[in-house]
């Protein structure tokens, strides 16, 4: 799903390279108007194809043969006006700028209005549809499944089931992320969306505020990602028992069932993994959008995907190796929406589940100790080793619980 | 509950010390994107 988004965002985005080999005219006569643009090719680019545009995008002038300055036909610098005009208008004017960043030198570039239409189009039509249909699914659930109960009741007695660097990662992860995620939406709904219900006014000083904290509360999120990888990542490994866990979806939609788990049963094992992922993904193109021009990383990974014939496999040409810097900043900003997105619909129902969801979940990262016959039930295995482990430990030392 | 709360502090600490930090090292906007021509103070 996200390769294929990944594509159609690139092809969204303007990126035509691919494309035109395959759908502009080869050589096409111009002969008829002395080399320049044909009744062709304008019917072509009102109807959006591509146009094999060389004729213009060339002739940029070449000073080395022009005719001095001094001939009737002679231009200052060697290149006319036009010349001149073509040459920024593809990006190869020479251009000195007193800003240093990257992008200051190009000052035209194609994919603009494109990112411009994937952002306010189908990134948060789509991305807004993600959202409220896994409430919905939830909203659902609930009707259906009800509040998943302790089958055998409170024990009464609890076991520690996270230890407190444990869930202080976990919480500096969750919190960061519930600020990322709301900042992050009031940025992207804000222009056609806040702006309507707030005024500008109010959504000025609401925009300003969300940058501040989105770019600083980020990196809280990073060093939690590492600290959870850390601490989590042998727990999550794949287990041939997950596959159990998975065929009977944890248990989830029938009441007597608790299929047998370690310390993460699938389902948390899948969550971890999600997050780690789209963590790292969404990390990297949230720092290159906080470096502006200084991280890109796109065309490098374009590279990487066409080596192994990525594009291929769903019937694509090869992504364009060279972009601007324009390009690289807008891929990141799609790229971080759209990952965005993705961990929102997952850490939504993450956070139904471990809290309102299910009776004793909450416990697990509110104190640490959670009920004895909510553990058994959800974490069989894990209640066995953990009171293995009690029983193998030397006398005078401290037990769990 | 005091991991939470704890977590929830050091985000604000955190996210108060990047501001902090990048600005001063130089890592502001206005920094980064101006050339050697500009005064920025």
């Amino acid at each position: 799903m996200i390769r294929i988004l990944l594509l159609t965002l690139a092809l969204s985005l303007g990126l035509p390279a691919g494309l035109t080999a395959q759908e502009t005219p080869p050589d096409p006569d111009r002969s008829a108007t002395g080399g320049a643009q044909t009744l062709e090719d304008i019917l072509r680019r009102q109807q959006g194809l591509p146009i094999d545009d060389r004729f213009r995008r060339d002739a940029t002038g070449d000073p080395s043969v022009a005719a001095p300055s001094t001939d009737q036909l002679g231009t200052l610098g060697g290149a006319s006006d036009p010349e001149l005009w073509r040459a920024l208008r593809y990006g190869t004017a020479d251009v000195t700028a007193s800003t240093s960043t990257p992008g200051a030198t190009l000052l035209m570039q194609d994919s603009g209005a494109a990112w411009l239409e994937f952002r306010e189009g189908p990134l948060r039509t789509w991305g807004g549809y993600a959202v409220l249909g896994m409430l919905g699914l939830l909203i659902l659930f609930r009707l259906l499944r009800g509040k998943i109960m302790i089958e055998a009741g409170p024990a009464g007695t609890t076991i520690e089931r996270f230890k407190p660097i444990e869930r202080f990662s976990h919480w500096l992860l969750a919190g960061s992320f519930i600020l990322l995620a709301i900042t992050g939406l009031i940025v992207i709904f804000g222009r056609n969306g806040l702006i309507d219900w707030i005024g500008k006014d109010a959504y000025a000083n609401l925009a300003q505020v969300s940058k501040w904290v989105h770019n600083n509360v980020a990196w809280a999120f990073m060093l939690a990602l590492i600290l959870v990888f850390v601490l989590w990542v042998l727990r999550n490994l794949p287990h041939y028992r997950d596959l159990v866990w998975l065929a009977k979806a944890g248990g989830l939609f029938s009441k007597h069932s608790h299929p047998p788990a370690g310390k993460f049963n699938a389902g948390q094992k899948l969550i971890f993994w999600s997050v780690i992922l789209l963590g790292v993904s969404v990390s990297a193109s949230g720092l290159a959008l906080l470096f502006p021009f200084e991280l890109p990383m796109f065309a490098k990974t374009f590279v990487a995907l066409n080596q192994i014939g990525a594009p291929g496999w769903i019937g694509m040409d090869p992504l364009p190796e060279q972009l601007t810097p324009h390009a690289e900043m807008q891929l990141a900003q799609a790229w971080h929406g759209i990952v965005a997105f993705a961990m929102i619909v997952i850490i939504i129902a993450h956070i139904y589940i471990g809290s309102v969801g299910m009776e004793g979940a909450f416990d697990a990262m509110g104190d640490g100790q959670v009920d004895l016959n909510w553990a058994k039930e959800h974490h069989s295995l894990w209640v066995e080793e953990v009171q293995a482990d009690a029983k193998a430990a030397p006398k005078g030392a401290t037990p769990a619980e | 509950m005091r991991a939470m709360y704890l977590a929830f502090a050091a985000i604000a600490v955190i996210a108060v010390g990047a501001w902090y930090g990048l600005n001063e090292a130089g890592f502001s906007s206005a920094e980064r994107s101006s050339g050697d021509a500009v005064r920025l103070d």
